[in-house]
């Protein structure tokens, strides 16, 4: 190495490459109040549009009059369902293979449906037409509970495929039946379940609830009536899904629709999917020629948007007499609401719920999902997790804490006896998967010694004979949980979403004097992609992450991609982003040869630069050779220094964690206190440590909110008992406990830099943590389940129930 | 969600407010800090076309304690009582049950003439004015009158008040002796399953005054006459506290919603009470 030249170290530092807890650049702006959301979009001539939604959870509509609104001052158009039916858009496609009403055509299915879109000179206007449509409603009866949903006096909600046999994911046996999907083998898990010395059994409820981002859902579309080129910015997780949609039903031609999502307030899955508010913005805007604004309120977004969960799953597990399981068999009644509005992919109508046999070596499993329609809003959608991932992981660790309890066990020693082994993987599951990746005893070792497994144990058994005593009225929970995901959908060979395969993609361009533009198919809604892609990038190519801009989100810049959810992101996109910059670096390989006048084959690369082998003071730095792709001609390369890669991921990644939550709960009053929360999560290659912190705070936030409080209910006559922040729990951060954070690193086999992704793992493993600590309290008193969220009422009901009031 | 439209007055004298109340009688309604008043607007649940601002009238500011008397203007925010020691030396359970009440942003705007005029069960200083047995003072077209705050409240939304009065002041005696509000609820910026107002007042070794109330238990705030019989002239001891929480538990009336059903809030609101109690003994 020649003086000149630094040492790898301090190369390496100054590029903010992988593995550096590099500042979010997008914090700037957005704690500047800079930052620029769809309801900052403000364009000359821009109309308001506002739905009228229904009050009723099932009723037919006998008539709309829009006359009275048509008259008020500023309102200029109406629309309802008999004006998009001419257009064919009075209902579209769903991401589930279903149909979903734009507006009301006929009846109303659920509280809140849109009836009528009313577009005006301001919100306000538009307020005051939608105050003044008169809908006449004849209510019918409705169904809340999917389990009376095949009864024979239950009311028929989807009276357009009522006499469909056969749906989308094969038959159906009742109108009110969507799917029946299968996994694994049901008959070899029955014998095992007979044979069985230990079988628990119980039914796991993960409650409905939302994902509930700050932002609410909205858009602005822009027919441009002389180029007619329609461009929508909107709160997009998938832009270029949403353009080739928009383009299938619409009929405007690909090429002439722009898609944008601009920043976005948080995502967690609600806003995958399309809803009425976007395709009523488009035909407003295509009608009145002018652009056409729709922003949710918070209401309508809780009430009306997609949900998340809803699953009732009905679970047995068997097991040796010293605790070896021996089978799994799972049924779960999906309610799905009124619309199969699901987002997963294609082929799994119940996402990958079939990675419910969790972090065990369980050899014989099966499931089955039956999707149910009921008069509730539609959605399904992954809330901060991969396709019902987290559905799956609080149905394990469920059932381990109650096979546990059924064994007389501790549960932490059953987890360790049945933990896939490190020298197990890649781990074929019962349910069809390849884990990629793992070692669960070393991380779940480090959790239990950080938390002082064994003492915590102690007091909780002297907490329960002072509290016998009388002594107390307070115990002790320890809740356990160890959960493997599966992210980062999908190979296209079986994940697609409308045919659309779920590969991603990364554009590159390196500059002439030697920074950088990216582009990638993918959207951040808060994850910091800015951040660390540029520092995937910066790894590869060798130049400085913070002379790399990256530019997601706009469909006629961005290289086609399925978007950002499922935590999806790194294992897809930010392969993408190291392949492409791999294919950069095999381009200026070339150009450092020829500039330094040697064979391809004798240099090699060093942090920032080509150097001769054996000649460390001969070499060309990644500036020096951008320059030179742009200034030379090289006999047989052509100029430049571009490139771009769609990476079809060859398998998921399986990231996972050991979690656990210390509580105290007060008997009398069900209210609890959090004393410990410790994450360890294992995400592979770890890219930006601090960001990885951030996101296990924000997930564990959401995963206490969930397990703690948050929900969206209903009564019995489909009224949404919760649309509002006063009813659904959002934590503040007096809520919020201190959280403890660790990591093991056990890199991906098949991704380019090794990482799994992580922006999820905090709340499917969270939310058993939280929940297992309730329930663990009141294992000393006979408790084995009792539903979430465990907000004060319903902790007090189960001590009611077990006998601990006076 | 947004309100329909409406006219905005501002005047500067309660005379100017209740000329206004007049002259738009139906159509009209006083605002204090809007923190209640709005969001009903933003649902359209009540048709107002005249919206009174009371933030310049400067009468109807601040805090006085003269003589062993408390008066509190109606426009004087939560923020301002927490802040004020005057208060805190005079009658501390203000403090305590303020600081219990949503969250900073809405203390800095809410009032505790709003508070108290709106005649929402939920609301916390209703309740801390029959602890307090204060006395509304209300103006109106005929004059100015008083109310007691325990003869103040008739039903969730129904007060003494005429819809042509405005309330100008709430006063009441300054405290001794042990105080409590004790409230349960789900989260910062929510109102109470529970809460109790106790007063005590110990001398050697015997009570020799108190006051129990409750919020959000009924749909109206409660005094419980019939738990104070209890304690005063008792030692205060364990049975007696449990005496009278039974008392104050049996005039509750609480109705089930999102905070849990009837049988929950009761039991909650026998543990609460007792908190209360044996905290105001304790600084008795
Ligand atoms: C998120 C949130 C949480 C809250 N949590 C709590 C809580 O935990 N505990 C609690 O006690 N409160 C709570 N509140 C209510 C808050 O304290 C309100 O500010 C208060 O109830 C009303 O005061 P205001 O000044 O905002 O009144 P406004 O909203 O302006 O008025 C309320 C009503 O009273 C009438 N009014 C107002 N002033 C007068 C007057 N001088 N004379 C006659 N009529 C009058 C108005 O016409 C209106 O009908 C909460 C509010 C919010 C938004």
């Amino acid at each position: 190495m020649n003086e000149a030249t630094p040492p790898k170290e301090e190369r390496s530092a100054a590029l903010s490459g992988l593995g550096t807890s590099r500042k979010r650049v997008e914090d700037a702006r957005f704690t500047q109040g800079k930052g620029n959301y769809v309801d900052d979009i403000k364009m000359a001539g821009m109309l308001f549009g506002d739905f009228v939604r229904s009050p009723y959870a099932h009723a037919r509509v006998k008539s709309i009059n829009t006359e009275k609104a048509l008259a008020l001052p500023g309102v200029h158009a109406v629309l309802t369902a008999a004006d998009l039916e001419p257009l064919g858009l009075h209902w579209m496609p769903t991401l589930a293979g279903d149909k979903q009403m734009v507006l009301a055509d006929g009846k109303v299915l659920f509280q809140a449906q849109e009836v009528a879109f009313v577009v005006a000179d301001d919100r306000y206007a538009a307020a005051d037409g939608v105050a003044a449509v008169e809908v006449e409603y004849e209510e019918l009866p409705v169904l809340v509970d999917p389990f009376k949903a095949e009864a024979d006096d239950a009311p028929v909600l989807r009276e357009d495929i009522a006499d469909q046999k056969e749906g989308a994911h094969g038959p159906r046996r009742h109108p009110n039946h969507i799917f029946t999907w299968e996994s694994g083998d049901r008959a070899a898990t029955e014998a095992v379940l007979a044979e069985a010395d230990v079988v628990a059994e119980e039914m796991i409820y993960y409650h409905r609830t939302h994902p509930c981002p700050l932002e609410p859902c909205g858009c602005v579309a822009s027919m441009d009536k002389v180029n007619g080129k329609l461009t929508v910015w909107g709160t997009f997780q998938a832009p270029h899904a949403v353009r080739t949609v928009a383009s299938l039903i619409s009929g405007i031609a690909e090429h002439n629709i722009r898609i944008v999502s601009p920043d976005i307030g948080g995502g967690f899955g609600n806003k995958v999917g399309v809803y009425p508010g976007y395709v009523c913005s488009i035909v407003a805007s295509i009608v009145t020629g002018v652009p056409v604004k729709w922003i949710e309120d918070r209401s309508d977004n809780l009430m009306a948007t997609a949900f998340a969960r809803d699953y009732w799953m009905k679970g047995r597990i068997s097991a040796t007499k010293d605790g070896k399981i021996t089978g799994l068999h799972c049924h779960t009644t999906a309610d799905h609401g009124a619309f199969d509005a699901c987002a997963d992919p294609t082929k799994f109508p119940a996402g990958f719920m079939n990675i419910c046999t969790g972090s065990y070596d369980i050899p014989t499993a099966y499931l089955a999902v039956d999707g149910i329609y009921t008069n509730k809003a539609p959605g399904g959608v992954a809330y901060r997790c991969s396709f019902r991932v987290t559905e799956a992981a609080y149905f394990i660790e469920r059932m381990i804490e109650i096979l546990a309890i059924k064994l007389g066990m501790d549960a932490a020693e059953l987890r360790v006896k049945n933990f896939i082994k490190k020298e197990q993987f890649p781990y074929q599951s019962a349910l069809g998967w390849e884990y990629d990746s793992g070692d669960y005893h070393t991380g779940w070792d480090k959790a239990l010694k950080a938390v002082g497994y064994e003492a915590l144990r102690k007091e909780q058994a002297e907490r329960v004979e002072a509290f016998k005593r009388g002594e107390t009225r307070t115990l002790l929970g320890i809740g356990l949980s160890h959960f493997t995901e599966i992210v980062g959908a999908g190979p296209v060979k079986n994940c697609d979403i409308l045919g659309l395969g779920m590969f991603d993609s990364c554009e590159i361009r390196i500059h002439p004097t030697g920074s950088a533009i990216a582009r990638l198919g993918t959207i951040s809604q808060g994850q910091g992609h800015a951040t660390t892609f540029a520092q995937i990038l910066a790894s590869e190519i060798g130049i400085p992450a913070e002379d790399i801009t990256l530019e997601e989100g706009d469909t006629d810049t961005a290289p086609y991609g399925l978007g950002t959810y499922g935590s999806r992101s790194t294992p897809v996109a930010g392969a993408a982003a190291a392949m492409a910059g791999r294919k950069i670096r095999a381009k200026a390989q070339m150009i450092a040869a020829y500039l330094l006048e040697v064979h391809d084959n004798d240099i090699e690369w060093d942090v920032d630069r080509f150097v001769v082998k054996g000649s460390p003071e001969r070499f060309k730095t990644m500036k020096e050779i951008a320059f030179a792709s742009y200034n030379q001609a090289i006999p047989g390369v052509e100029p430049g220094l571009e490139a771009v890669s769609y990476y079809d991921p060859p398998n998921m990644t399986y990231p996972f964690g050991s979690y656990i939550c210390v509580m105290e709960i007060d008997v009398d009053t069900g209210t609890t206190e959090i004393r410990q929360v410790y994450a360890l999560d294992d995400c592979g290659t770890r890219i930006n440590p601090m960001i990885i912190e951030g996101q296990v705070h924000g997930g564990l936030t959401e995963a206490l909110a969930i397990s703690m409080g948050q929900e969206i209910a209903y009564d019995e006559q489909g009224n949404v008992t919760t649309g509002t922040l006063m009813d659904f729990f959002v934590p503040t951060a007096v809520e919020t406990p201190n959280y403890q954070t660790d990591y093991t690193v056990t890199p991906s086999p098949h991704h380019p830099i090794g990482a799994k992704g992580v922006g999820e793992s905090p709340n499917v493993g969270g939310v058993p943590a939280f929940s297992n600590a309730v329930h663990d309290a009141f294992r000393a008193f006979g408790l084995t389940q009792s539903h979430m969220p465990h907000d004060h009422w319903r902790i007090w009901k189960t001590a009611e129930s077990l006998g601990l009031h006076d | 969600m947004v309100p329909g439209a409406f006219n905005y007055h501002r005047p500067d004298t309660v005379d100017g407010v209740i000329g206004l109340l007049g002259e738009w009688g139906d159509d009209a309604r006083v605002i204090a800090g809007g923190h209640s008043l709005i969001p009903v607007m933003k649902q359209r649940l009540s048709d107002i076309s005249h919206l009174i601002d009371l933030g310049g009238v400067g009468s109807l500011k601040g805090i006085g304690v003269d003589g062993g008397t408390v008066t509190i203007g109606a426009m004087t925010t939560q923020h301002e009582l927490i802040s004020s020691d005057a208060l805190a030396a005079a009658a501390p359970i203000i403090r305590e049950a303020s600081l219990q009440i949503a969250d900073p942003q809405v203390r800095y705007v809410g009032t505790i003439g709003g508070n108290v005029a709106n005649g929402d069960p939920a609301n916390d200083m209703p309740g801390l004015m029959q602890t307090l047995d204060a006395t509304y003072h209300l103006a109106g077209p005929n004059g100015a009158r008083t109310v007691a705050a325990r003869d103040f409240y008739e039903a969730a939304y129904f007060t003494a008040r005429e819809d042509d009065e405005i309330l100008t002041a709430v006063s009441f005696a300054a405290t001794g002796g042990g105080y409590a509000y004790e409230k349960q609820k789900r989260k910062i910026g929510d109102y109470a399953t529970a809460a109790a107002g106790v007063l005590l007042s110990m001398d050697g070794g015997s009570c020799t005054a108190a006051s129990v109330a409750l919020t959000n238990l009924s749909d109206t705030p409660v005094y419980c006459e019939a738990a104070v019989d209890i304690l005063v002239g008792s030692s205060v001891d364990d049975a007696t506290i449990s005496a009278a929480v039974k008392a104050a538990v049996d005039v509750s009336d609480p109705v089930a919603d999102t905070r849990g059903p009837v049988d929950f809030k009761k039991y909650v609101a026998g543990v609460i009470v007792k908190k209360a109690i044996q905290s105001a003994k304790a600084r008795a």
